[in-house]
């Protein structure tokens, strides 16, 4: 495998609401300049573009191709897009510096969610012919998926608490989060319930949002880095979806593609969980043991824009490498219910 | 091109041993949207004498959800589509997107990282509605806008004014892929007796653009077994089939609207007929090329994408389509599947023609096979004739 | 006809729409009947609807620069297709309306001659919907119309096709 590295990230500030576009570009467009600033790079040394983004999110057909405004496609520009998470871009674009053809690529992922119901648009996610006539939301679901935890005895309700607050705590570090604050996880459990069991808190916010990150294949990277975030594990799974068919409290594709990616020894792990118990169906679905750092950016409890949340946790995973904070670290991104599909993204210093 | 690769990385050779696709229609009452994909996947499986068990990836394309009312309909399809378990990528480029789907799973060959792809695109339009997706109002602004046809005409209109094009030119392509598409029995229409008269005393949609000149929406699912060198190898020598060897892909893309724009003619077009010409090795495409399936939605494309794929001369499109080498028997034969003037299921119709084109190369086209080709072009395009995906394939490898 | 059995299923989302900083003092300006566009600090063109960004440049727009509201026909079509969700009966000409001053053309209707009269490189003015109805939309312009004067030559426009 070719030697790649993630040498560029930035992000919009994450908020509940923007006045901006659905397309992303009032976002996308200081992106774009931050990543150049960061590597030394032009738009003319970029090989490859990918974005990640979602029409039903926009609210029309073909949002992604607005978002092409932000990042100036002339002359013309080798460019491609999926109907999934940034972090899934960035696969794409893995795959694509592998076969050679190119050497650079910038990836980007948008996501305006305040533009409507989210909990609601993403009952459209579900089987069209048995499940999403009923709409059950995307919370109610991942509610389930909670209740079948603690019923089976899997996690308890301080543990999701305990969650919650390191990750508030955390934030308050991460210039971009939405939210951070200091509750105890006491103070959390006197919350009222959202949807029973989970919490307002226990649940990721409504945030509007967007990502970029650099990708640079060889030696190039350690002219941008002096400590670029080496990919030496980049793999993803789908779960069924039938939500009766399977065992929520596990995620057996977070845990083949942490096996193949190969995330022993790492001492930072960003993890994509929308909702607090769903950290710990990752941590054990993972094998991330104790020692493991868990989001220390807040993750997206504190700030989740949606298909750019996943791109994000590998862009934060990065930093700790060129900080020099962690030799290898884990970063994960999931799409679809319940944790059904799953990303992993292993780096590590030279 | 800029950040391109520096070549020192052997990519691996890759090839189609297997295409499937669906009979496409206007509506497909008798199958779900897992059951339209998979009768595709089946297909393609069998053209290729592999089972779901030999497959390491899926990579799925489709156009906008809003055509099915359906958010990311891959997911609730992870076990239709044999995916369980295995990596899943879901592209969406627009219309291009069966194109570059096929790509996307090309490179996955190409990079060492899986020996055997599934790649599949779909779409089952009827399901929601297509022409309403496309043409969504948008708030504070002149709604004018008509659906792709009415997007596309005014710029056939300034084709036809720059290159001096005589009007019956439209008609004569629609007219040649309807009776090739009666030809293949898995095209949407089959007019086996229409006429270059018929064609121009069709209804006016969009002036310049009649109905017999416009592609039908249809349901529809295409699907592709990719492998690697080994893999291709060892079905050939067992007998199984020939394998079509992938010479080369390019995809490029521009904005959709910018001062001074050539929507006739689009840079990115060009930039990525060069590019894949150059990769292939190929320095007269109207002489190396065998056969070409492009995508030509509106009749009028035909002469327009001859151009700006750089097989004649700038405005001289019109006149190579003209003179019938574009029909079967002809110098260049574009389109003998009957094109997506004949079968439009808008995902699916990118891939479909880079299917068609290797279906020409493992020969399986019965009625509309080009005899002894060994070399032919797959093209797709999207949105305001901005994404373009690409690909040759070809009976040798490369270099022989 | 199968006999599989189907079922319908509404699909209802509401969705907030917002438009850019840009669009907005664009949008504000229409409403007072004037028609802004915005010069890309980069590459100098005037685009008019005013947007957030240069598609080319990917930077945001500068200045804004107050345009005639009288320009000529680039290119068009007669839409005669009737559609769901349609908003203006067929047959009518929808055209790319190139303003005076601006370097991009956007898409509107023009009436006030038969449709078969509308010709590429027409000189065209607005014809506004009375004040009183005024908006924040183009719409405020209701149709443009011929204003009778010489076609422009095809080389004047031929590099906005």
């Amino acid at each position: 495998m070719r030697s790649v590295a993630v040498v560029g990230f930035a992000q919009a500030p994450n908020v509940r609401r923007t006045t901006g576009t659905a397309n992303g570009v009032e976002m996308l467009v200081p992106i774009a300049h931050e990543l150049y600033a960061q590597t030394g790079l032009e738009k003319r040394d970029i090989g490859f573009f990918c974005s990640g983004s979602s029409d039903y999110i926009a609210g029309r057909a073909f949002s992604f191709v607005m978002a092409v405004d932000a990042i100036g496609a002339w002359p013309p520009i080798n460019e491609s897009h999926v109907e999934m998470d940034a972090a899934w871009a960035l696969y794409e674009a893995w795959v694509k510096l592998q076969t050679g053809e190119i050497d650079t690529a910038l990836v980007y992922g948008f996501g305006k969610s305040s533009g409507s119901d989210l909990r609601r648009v993403l009952s459209l996610q579900l089987d069209p012919y048995y499940l999403a006539p009923l709409w059950p939301d995307s919370v109610s679901l991942a509610a389930l998926q909670c209740r079948l935890g603690l019923d089976a005895g899997k996690w308890g309700e301080k543990d999701m608490a305990e969650v919650v607050a390191r990750s508030r705590a955390d934030a308050r570090s991460n210039p971009n989060a939405q939210l951070s604050g200091d509750p105890t996880a006491d103070d959390l459990l006197g919350e009222p319930y959202l949807a029973d069991p989970l919490r307002r808190h226990d649940c990721a916010p409504i945030t509007d949002g967007a990502a970029g990150v650099v990708l640079v294949a060889g030696e190039r990277a350690n002219e941008i880095r002096d400590t670029p975030a080496w990919i030496t594990g980049f793999e993803h799974r789908i779960d069924a979806q039938n939500l009766g068919a399977r065992d929520l409290t596990t995620a057996p594709s977070a845990s083949s593609a942490a096996v193949a990616a190969g995330v022993d020894g790492a001492s930072v792990a960003e993890l994509h969980a929308p909702f607090s118990h769903q950290e710990l169906i990752l941590r054990e679905a993972m094998g991330l043991g104790g020692e493991v750092r868990i989001n220390p950016s807040g993750g997206p409890l504190c700030a989740n824009p949606m298909f750019a949340a996943g791109l994000i946790r590998i862009g934060e995973a990065a930093r700790r490498v060129w900080d020099g904070d962690a030799a290898k670290v884990v970063a994960h991104a999931t799409s679809g219910p319940c944790l059904q599909q799953n990303l992993v993204c292993v780096m590590e210093a030279g | 091109m800029a950040g391109a690769g520096n070549g020192a990385v052997d990519k691996v050779l890759a090839a189609v041993v297997g295409t499937g696709q669906t009979k496409h229609t206007t509506k497909r009452d008798d199958v779900s949207i897992a059951g339209l994909c998979r009768e595709a996947a089946d297909r393609a499986l069998d053209d290729a004498g592999m089972t779901w068990t030999d497959i390491d990836a899926v990579v799925i394309g489709k156009a906008p959800d809003l055509f099915e009312g359906v958010m990311m309909p891959e997911l609730s399809m992870a076990e239709a589509l044999g995916a369980v378990g295995k990596p899943l990528l879901r592209v969406h480029t627009a219309g291009s997107v069966g194109g570059s789907t096929a790509i996307v799973a090309t490179s996955l060959v190409q990079a060492g990282i899986h020996q055997r792809v599934l790649t599949l695109a779909f779409e089952k339009q009827s399901e929601s509605n297509a022409m309403w997706a496309l043409s969504i109002p948008m708030p504070f602004s002149m709604p004018v806008h008509a659906g792709a046809g009415g997007y596309f005409a005014p710029h056939v209109r300034s084709y036809i004014r720059r290159s001096g094009a005589p009007t019956h030119v439209g008609a004569m392509v629609a007219a040649k892929d309807r009776r090739n598409g009666a030809k293949n029995p898995l095209a949407h229409l089959h007019q086996p007796d229409i006429t270059v008269e018929k064609v121009q005393e069709s209804m006016m949609l969009w002036d310049p653009i009649r109905f017999d000149e416009t592609c039908p929406s249809s349901d529809g699912a295409c699907a592709m077994v990719l492998v690697d060198e080994n893999t291709a190898d060892a079905h050939v020598s067992a007998g199984k089939g020939p394998a079509a060897w992938i010479h080369a892909t390019a995809m490029r893309t521009e904005p959709t609207m910018f001062a001074g724009r050539d929507q006739v003619n689009p840079l990115a077009g060009r930039e990525a007929a060069k590019a894949l010409w150059e990769q292939a090795g190929i320095t007269d495409p109207l002489e190396e090329i065998d056969v070409a399936e492009i995508y030509v939605p509106f009749s009028w494309f035909e002469p327009m994408w001859l151009e700006n794929l750089g097989f004649v001369p700038e405005g001289d499109g019109w006149k190579l389509t003209e003179s019938g080498e574009t029909d079967l028997g002809g110098k260049l034969p574009i389109n003998v599947s009957g094109g997506v003037l004949s079968s439009n299921p808008i995902g699916a119709s990118g891939m479909i023609r880079f299917a068609e084109a290797a279906k020409q190369i493992l020969g399986r086209c019965g009625e509309y096979q080009v005899e002894g080709a060994r070399k032919a072009l797959g093209h797709a395009y999207g949105g305001g004739s901005q994404f373009f995906a690409m690909w040759v394939v070809a009976a040798d490898k490369p270099g022989v | 006809m199968s006999d599989a059995p189907m079922i319908v299923t509404p699909v209802r989302l509401d969705y907030e729409y917002s438009v850019s900083e840009s669009e907005t003092t664009f949008l504000t300006e229409v409403q007072r009947g004037r028609i802004l566009g915005q010069r890309c600090p980069v590459c100098s063109k005037v685009y008019v609807p005013a947007r957030a960004s240069c598609p080319t440049d990917g930077v945001f727009l500068g200045e804004f620069v107050e345009l005639p509201d009288r320009g000529i026909v680039t290119t068009f079509c007669v839409v005669n297709v009737p559609f769901l969700g349609q908003k203006i009966e067929p047959p009518y000409v929808a055209a790319y309306v190139l303003l005076d001053g601006a370097d991009i053309a956007f898409q509107h209707l023009i009436l006030g001659c038969p449709a078969d009269e509308v010709r590429m490189g027409m000189k065209i003015e607005a014809v506004w919907k009375p004040e009183a109805e005024w908006t924040t939309s183009m719409e405020n312009i209701d149709h443009f119309r011929p204003t009778g004067e010489p076609d422009a030559d095809f080389e004047t426009f031929s590099g906005h096709l």
